[in-house]
């Protein structure tokens, strides 16, 4: 049993001050806010300097040469498309078992998922070299009259890839349209005439809640098996060939698991990042942080058990190059990278074991940065090792990540903070309408009689709540 | 005879709805309830039993967005394949279904969402222009009862809505 006894969310809060606290945060950060901004720009400006060095005088300060033809820019890649997992199971999964305490973090986690996968989707633009002809990875007949091939994993990419971003993108839209509207009655000037257009005409009649509703719950439905679905396709990137420690039969659930488990250490940290920057003490408050912990801690032990059974199923496959690759990779010089993946993805997430830990701010912002360190490292294990010891010992060769490479990537985590934090601010980064169905639920819960109401079967007698007020 | 509009803004869902059951139990004569418009901050987990059942066919759609998506799917991809031979084949079919069934996947979602947004954008009277008795406080934290009637029950009304202690009465006339 808990020695803290609290509530996820205070019932007695009023609506009205729900709209005015995350107004209030669209207009007045913290002075953290800007320098986060400011940080994300200076990152930036390195990615754009590196790729700018690129573009000019090609692949080659990129280091990206036979074997390792695919490297840090495709291991980043995988790491992004991860990371929007985080979304999809925030906001989906929880959304259908009814689990309402995602209800004030799950807007954010809608956006980290759009922004990760835009993202993402500079990676493979990037990888190509060749920017001008990045049109090459749509599936379009050109004037020869060729098409893609479709039994290519990589043009399976390009249409699960383009197909999630568009539905987490409306997803994320669908749910923001009664806030919107609520911004709309509450701003001035231009903001008022963006919120406005968003808001499509949005009044809260009990058609467009009906329609709501369904729409989101069918998005819902749809949104959960293609994540699965995206994450799978780009193992397959891999397992499909038969590249030593690719060619692997756990490798989609392993992937999924290990973006799962990436997204959710980084709600952990933008939930901090939130709190603080937004004064959110009052809705992202130590019982979610709590339960959110424990959600990353069931997902990393997954992750463990799909790592232990890939090791144990190539220990006693006797396959002797994927044998003498997994060897490499703990003993050899990667070995490093190995076990700081390992001890940050499988031990370091014992501390979200201890109630006292989790409940501290600081101790799981650190925390869920090391872990995504270590998810990091996960892709970069997948990725670098077995190009550095396949099939032909004469190509075998070690590569570390150039300057230019790290350059783009350490940018990328930029782009996706300044995406994010301009996203929170012009946005409502907690959904006002969802707290409002949270907290007057939790207000029904507390009147017995009403709270039996609540759970009553069609068939059953009709309602009868005195005495409960619903702002 | 002149028909007008009506909103009454109450504090609550509990004033609401028993307004609602007064109207429901035909207290008012010549007013119904589907001629309600229930506007609200948030939507009542027991809004059908006030207001009865009022179909969504938001799914239809979706479900006609998925057979057209995997319909297509297979068309697309099969057709493009069956006309680029000399793609080489590998002494692998020339459609190829396991493949082409990953994509197929990816397209019935693809095309189910589409379809379902477009048809909740239709089907939820967006778009519109807001009615002219709009409140901002229906999306700050109050109910509001909509209705459009004529001189006869615009008085009952009134009373039925000051009965029931509302914050206040919009009114308009149409014609």
């Amino acid at each position: 049993m808990s020695m803290y006894n609290e509530k996820d969310i205070n019932e007695q809060i009023a609506w009205a001050k729900i709209n005015a606290d995350v107004l209030r945060s669209m207009e007045n950060p913290r002075k953290a806010y800007w320098v986060a901004i400011f940080v994300c720009l200076a990152m930036l400006s390195c990615a754009i300097v590196a790729e700018y060095i690129q573009y000019n005088v090609g692949m080659g300060p990129a280091n990206l040469n036979n074997p390792h033809m695919w490297d840090m820019y495709i291991a980043s890649f995988v790491f992004w498309i991860g990371m929007s997992h985080s979304g999809t199971l925030l906001s989906a999964i929880l959304h259908i078992i009814q689990a309402d305490w995602r209800k004030p973090i799950y807007r954010f986690a809608e956006a980290m998922t759009t922004f990760s996968l835009m993202t993402a989707g500079f990676f493979p633009i990037i990888h190509i070299g060749r920017l001008w002809n990045m049109y090459w990875v749509l599936p379009y007949v050109s004037n020869r009259g060729h098409w893609p091939n479709f039994r290519s994993p990589l043009v399976w990419d390009a249409f699960a890839i383009s197909t999630y971003l568009s539905a987490s993108m409306l997803f994320l839209f669908i749910g923001m349209i009664p806030d919107l509207a609520i911004c709309r009655d509450n701003a001035k000037g231009w903001k008022k005439k963006l919120y406005g257009a968003m808001s499509l005409g949005w009044s809260g009649t009990d058609r467009q809640w009906r329609n709501f509703r369904k729409t989101y719950l069918l998005m819902a439905c749809f949104l959960i098996p293609l994540a699965v679905s995206v994450h799978s396709i780009v193992s397959a990137d891999f397992a499909m060939s038969i590249m030593p420690g690719w060619h692997i039969t756990t490798f989609p659930p392993y992937f999924v698991a290990g973006a799962l488990y990436s997204g959710c250490a980084a709600i952990i940290t933008l939930f901090v990042l939130l709190r603080y920057f937004f004064r959110f003490e009052e809705y992202m408050t130590l019982p979610i942080m709590e339960k959110t912990c424990k959600l990353t801690f069931a997902i990393a032990m997954v992750w463990t058990y799909l790592n232990l059974i890939e090791f144990s199923s190539v220990w006693y496959g006797h396959d002797i190059y994927n044998k003498e690759l997994l060897i490499a990779k703990a003993t050899g010089p990667y070995a490093w990278v190995f076990w700081t993946m390992i001890f940050c993805g499988s031990v370091l997430p014992f501390t979200l074991a201890f109630q006292k830990l989790r409940r501290s701010m600081p101790t799981m912002f650190v925390v869920s940065l090391f872990l995504n360190v270590g998810m990091f490292f996960e892709r970069w294990m997948i990725v670098a090792p077995t190009l550095s010891m396949s099939h032909e010992p004469h190509q075998w060769n070690v590569m570390w990540g150039s300057i230019i490479e790290w350059g783009i990537v350490f940018g990328s985590f930029g782009w996706f903070g300044l995406l994010f934090l301009v996203f929170v601010k012009v946005f409502p980064s907690v959904s006002m309408y969802e707290v409002k169905e949270m907290v007057y639920h939790r207000r029904r819960h507390l009147n017995e009689q009403a709270a039996k109401d609540l759970h009553r079967r069609s068939a059953d007698a009709q309602p009868n709540v005195p005495g409960v007020e619903g702002a | 005879m002149a028909k007008h509009n009506i909103m009454g803004l109450f504090n609550d869902f509990e004033q609401a709805f028993q307004v609602l059951e007064d109207i429901r139990e035909s207290k008012v004569v010549g007013v119904s309830i589907d001629d309600v418009i229930l506007k609200s901050p948030i939507e009542h987990p027991e809004i059908e039993e006030v207001l009865g059942k009022r179909p969504v066919h938001i799914q239809k759609m979706t479900l006609l967005g998925a057979i057209f998506g995997v319909s297509f799917g297979f068309f697309f991809l099969s057709g493009a394949q069956a006309t680029f031979l000399v793609q080489p084949q590998g002494g692998k079919p020339v459609i190829p279904l396991p493949s082409n069934f990953v994509l197929m996947y990816e397209m019935l979602i693809f095309f189910a969402v589409w379809i379902t947004f477009f048809s909740f954008l239709f089907m939820s009277g967006l778009f519109k222009k807001r009615h002219s008795l709009y409140s901002e406080k229906i999306s700050l934290d109050q109910v509001g009862i909509l209705l459009e009637l004529d001189d006869s029950t615009i008085g009952p009304i009134k009373d039925l809505f000051n009965k029931h202690k509302v914050a206040e009465i919009r009114e308009e006339v149409v014609r």
